[in-house]
């Protein structure tokens, strides 16, 4: 898949990546319903979500194998949505609370 | 240059081939970062704006949603498992990995279509208010983006079976691969932010 010498991810490390994605997707349901947690569950989640999301691209998606080319092509798309978007939200007043 | 320089050759075995179909569909999949980005956007936007509608806090499931993102997620394993058994030339096995993506990619478009349903039972549809509008766009195109990566996964598992894949096969798995793991990110975001923090 890709064309670095870097290890390659085996079907074992294939499972234990998934297990980790159900820890975390099961911590987050957990932590949604824990009234303890109200101050912090929203940057709670978003970390979570955000670890999900760069697991599954850097191992499901070999992006962490992957030549620099491929990896800025999805950067590109990555980081102008949220900056993009991020400032759509604040016009609109979601970012500050309006 | 000679005739013979540029005499075509197949697709296939162009050494740049399968670098340039790379280049394409990361370059695709950087593009709907901003297709879902707009959607969602709009989603958080209107989120609030339920007119005489519910709201999330009166519809979602939270545990039901919980159990389809689980299963999306366990998709992606089968599905690098399908890509790992096409890099070693396993095609029996390829198959057997592509067809169970397939079939947990039904079962959450099965989820779906209850949830859907069920919101609909409930006095929430696509005209209802904003927040209706933007919740079944942005997920209903997160569905149709899931059902055509079914579609390609048994195209794909139906044609390698038949024997009209062999040149070739291991790229175009890892291309469907990589969409479907797009499809598992997005859902990802889509659970975090339109499920678990509105509720």
């Amino acid at each position: 898949m890709s064309d670095s010498n870097q290890h390659q991810p085996t079907p074992r490390d294939y499972w234990i990546v998934a297990l980790i994605l159900a820890v975390i997707t099961g911590a987050e349901v957990a932590i949604t319903y824990a009234d303890a947690l109200d101050s912090v569950v929203a940057p709670m989640l978003i970390a979570m979500s955000a670890a999900k999301f760069t697991i599954v691209v850097g191992y499901f998606m070999h992006l962490k194998y992957e030549r620099k080319l491929y990896r800025n092509l999805f950067l590109i798309g990555l980081i102008a949505a949220p900056v993009l978007f991020g400032a759509v939200l604040f016009s609109f007043g979601v970012l500050i609370g309006n | 240059m000679t005739a013979e320089t540029l005499a075509p050759q197949t697709q296939d075995d162009h050494p740049d081939m399968n670098d340039m179909r790379k280049i394409a569909m990361w370059a695709f999949l950087g593009s709907e970062c901003l297709f879902f980005g707009s959607l969602i956007t709009t989603f958080l936007v209107y989120r609030t704006r339920t007119g005489d509608g519910p709201s999330a806090a009166d519809l979602f499931d939270i545990p039901f949603t919980s159990v389809s993102s689980f299963i999306l997620l366990m998709s992606s394993l089968t599905m690098v498992l399908a890509h790992h058994s096409a890099t070693r030339k396993d095609w029996r096995q390829m198959r057997v990995w592509l067809v169970a993506t397939a079939l947990l990619g039904m079962v959450f478009l099965s989820g779906q279509v209850f949830e859907f349903t069920e919101f609909v039972h409930e006095g929430l549809t696509v005209t209802t208010s904003p927040f209706g509008s933007s919740f079944f766009v942005l997920t209903g195109f997160h569905g149709a983006h899931v059902a055509i990566g079914v579609l390609l996964l048994l195209t794909t598992a139906f044609h390698s079976y038949s024997g009209r894949l062999r040149q070739g096969e291991g790229m175009n798995v890892e291309m469907i691969g990589l969409y479907w793991h797009f499809v598992d990110i997005v859902w990802i975001v889509i659970f975090t932010v339109v499920y678990l923090l509105q509720v």
